[in-house]
């Protein structure tokens, strides 16, 4: 079995995004970008897959400027065995994504696609549903438990209500959240040996793809900032505030 | 121009979240339909029919409906779709699982998670956690949009009396199949519609400390949510979750417990009009976003809270 890992770089989850001044965006230079991080989790199950014998390959993908790639090293590192970087400038809108996702799924013939179920730039959560409709495959997001069968996943699904357990036969799309296990880290050997592993890339354009925002951004502001508060003393004091002065008690 | 609104509900009834995106709908376009996908599910067809900003409500009962399985919803919303400009569901794990199939069916770039309806084709949105709003322009031809239901009020419930059209379902999918669903039961409100939520984070220690929560829970008539990290350390299960990848919410009065407040939890509740955090650590970034802020052993403050509670003559329900 084969598996096809998408992953994205995005923003630190750990930095605090700033409003450009002119409203055109967020504040990217000199911030610390990393690998999306439910994208991490989805490495992370392909490769216990792999190492519990049934896949034979993982090829991590990532799609995006040049500095990209440095996602798919990392996935490299921790257990893929050859990368893809399809490289695009620009905002590459999920719809877009899950075309060039096609065309390379098309190309590599995956029993599985994995990724993270949602960006935490865009906080769009799309492009795994989109590819699976678009190849007419069965899609299996916000997984936090995957159990490998012969010809199909019973995948668990974190839903609004609780757990939900679905069986999609293979091949499939399993978008995953962060439950599903601990992405481990890339020992400096690895990261080392990643570097020898083959990356291949590929210029967006070559693919036929319309990767053209239908999506306007008009302007990107400040949430409203929150009136400053104050602290309480005492329980006592608190309970009365709520009573008395917010009333919502 | 008309919308079309996938309705979410569990074949008894609506589920709450769809009021919300109805009120949502019909700012984009007044002429509102709704689409039932259900197995035996008459009665949430007629109390579709009773929203009054609905115009028509399209009915298709199969029992490939009963679980609500995004590959056999598509292919009957797409059939439907030619007579709409705007698809529209809820942003939560139902739409947020739905949504993303059609657009791409329709060849549609979509708009996720609104918070505010500008026009018919621009929106307001929130990005990285909430910490930018983004205002968007859809320049497709038909829009599909998903809509955070705690950004909107709910729909009155009844006094229409809406067409309800019987149609076909679409093709069955044979590669995705139900297993089973664990549903939480409980008598509390909802998460998601509470007017009152007490949550707990890392600082709750264990499981069995959670009960400190529930009883002020209990006497507050409240919701119980958790941080992730209270999720991740099975503290509590995830339909509690608060944050970035769990739930939004949106009540009255947010009481954070032990919960230090990372931008992922913010982005799940620092809407709540009336914010509480009780935190030993006086630098927790909750504090930041808190109206009331008590620096407290949330294991001396709890059992004062609720004793105090007992102490007043009312509270409010």
């Amino acid at each position: 079995m084969k598996i096809l890992v998408a992953v994205k770089r995005v923003i630190d989850y750990n930095v605090q995004v700033r409003v450009k001044e002119d409203g055109t965006g967020v504040v990217t230079d000199n911030v610390k970008m990393s690998t999306n991080p439910p994208d991490d989790n989805a490495v992370e199950e392909a490769v216990k897959i792999k190492e519990s014998g049934k896949a034979k390959e993982i090829v991590a993908i990532t799609i995006g400027e040049e500095k990209a790639q440095e996602t798919v090293r990392k996935a490299l590192a921790v257990g893929a065995d050859r990368g893809i970087h399809v490289k695009v400038d620009g905002v590459v809108e999920p719809l877009a994504v899950s075309k060039i996702l096609q065309k390379i799924v098309d190309k590599e013939k995956p029993d599985l696609v994995f990724m993270g179920k949602q960006a935490i730039d865009d906080d769009c959560n799309q492009t795994g549903q989109m590819l699976a409709a678009l190849l007419n495959w069965p899609q299996a997001t916000f997984a936090s438990k995957i159990n490998v069968k012969d010809s199909s996943l019973e995948v668990t699904r974190e839903v609004d209500e609780g757990l939900e357990t679905i069986e999609v036969n293979i091949p499939a799309i399993v978008t995953c959240d962060l439950r599903l296990n601990e992405p481990r880290y890339a020992s400096l050997p690895n990261i080392m040996k990643a570097k020898k592993k083959p990356l291949e890339q590929i210029n967006a354009s070559d693919l036929g793809v319309d990767t053209k925002a239908r999506i306007e951004q008009i302007k990107v502001e400040e949430p409203p900032k929150r009136k400053a508060g104050i602290k309480v003393a005492n329980v006592s004091e608190l309970v009365q505030k709520l009573k008395n002065e917010a009333k919502v008690i | 121009m008309s919308v079309l609104l996938i309705a979410e509900h569990n074949n008894k009834e609506l589920r709450p979240f769809t009021y919300n995106a109805v009120s949502a709908a019909s700012k984009i376009d007044e002429d509102l339909h709704i689409l039932i996908l259900g197995n035996k599910s008459e009665a949430v067809a007629k109390s579709a029919s009773e929203i009054p900003n609905v115009k028509k409500v399209i009915h298709i009962d199969n029992e490939i409906y009963e679980n609500f399985i995004a590959e056999n919803y598509s292919s009957a919303i797409i059939k439907n779709a030619d007579a709409y400009s705007h698809i529209v569901c809820s942003a939560n794990t139902f739409g947020k699982n739905l949504m993303p199939r059609i657009a791409a069916l329709l060849d549609t770039s979509q708009v996720s998670d609104i918070i505010k309806v500008i026009s018919a084709d621009t929106f307001l949105r929130p990005i990285y956690a909430g910490n930018a709003f983004a205002t968007v322009k859809s320049n497709d031809k038909k829009k599909c949009i998903t809509i955070r239901p705690t950004s909107f009020e709910p729909a009155p419930a009844s006094g229409g009396s809406a067409e309800i059209v019987k149609s076909e379902p679409g093709e069955a999918f044979k590669n995705s199949k139900f297993v089973k669903r664990e549903e939480i039961k409980s008598d509390r409100p909802e998460l998601g519609t509470a007017r009152i939520v007490i949550s707990g984070g890392r600082g709750m220690q264990n499981s069995e400390n959670f009960k400190l929560i529930t009883a002020i829970a209990d006497k507050l008539n409240a919701a119980i949510g958790a941080s992730r990290a209270a999720v991740d350390a099975g503290y509590i299960t995830n339909d509690h979750q608060v944050g970035q990848t769990g739930k939004v919410v949106v009540p009255d009065l947010y009481i954070a417990v032990g919960i230090s407040g990372a931008i992922q939890h913010l982005a799940g509740m620092k809407e709540s009009k009336i914010i509480v955090a009780i935190n030993k650590d006086g630098e927790a970034p909750i504090f930041s976003v808190a109206d009331y802020g008590l620096e407290a052993d949330l294991f001396e403050a709890l059992p004062q809270f609720l004793e105090e509670l007992n102490k007043l003559n009312s509270i409010q329900k």
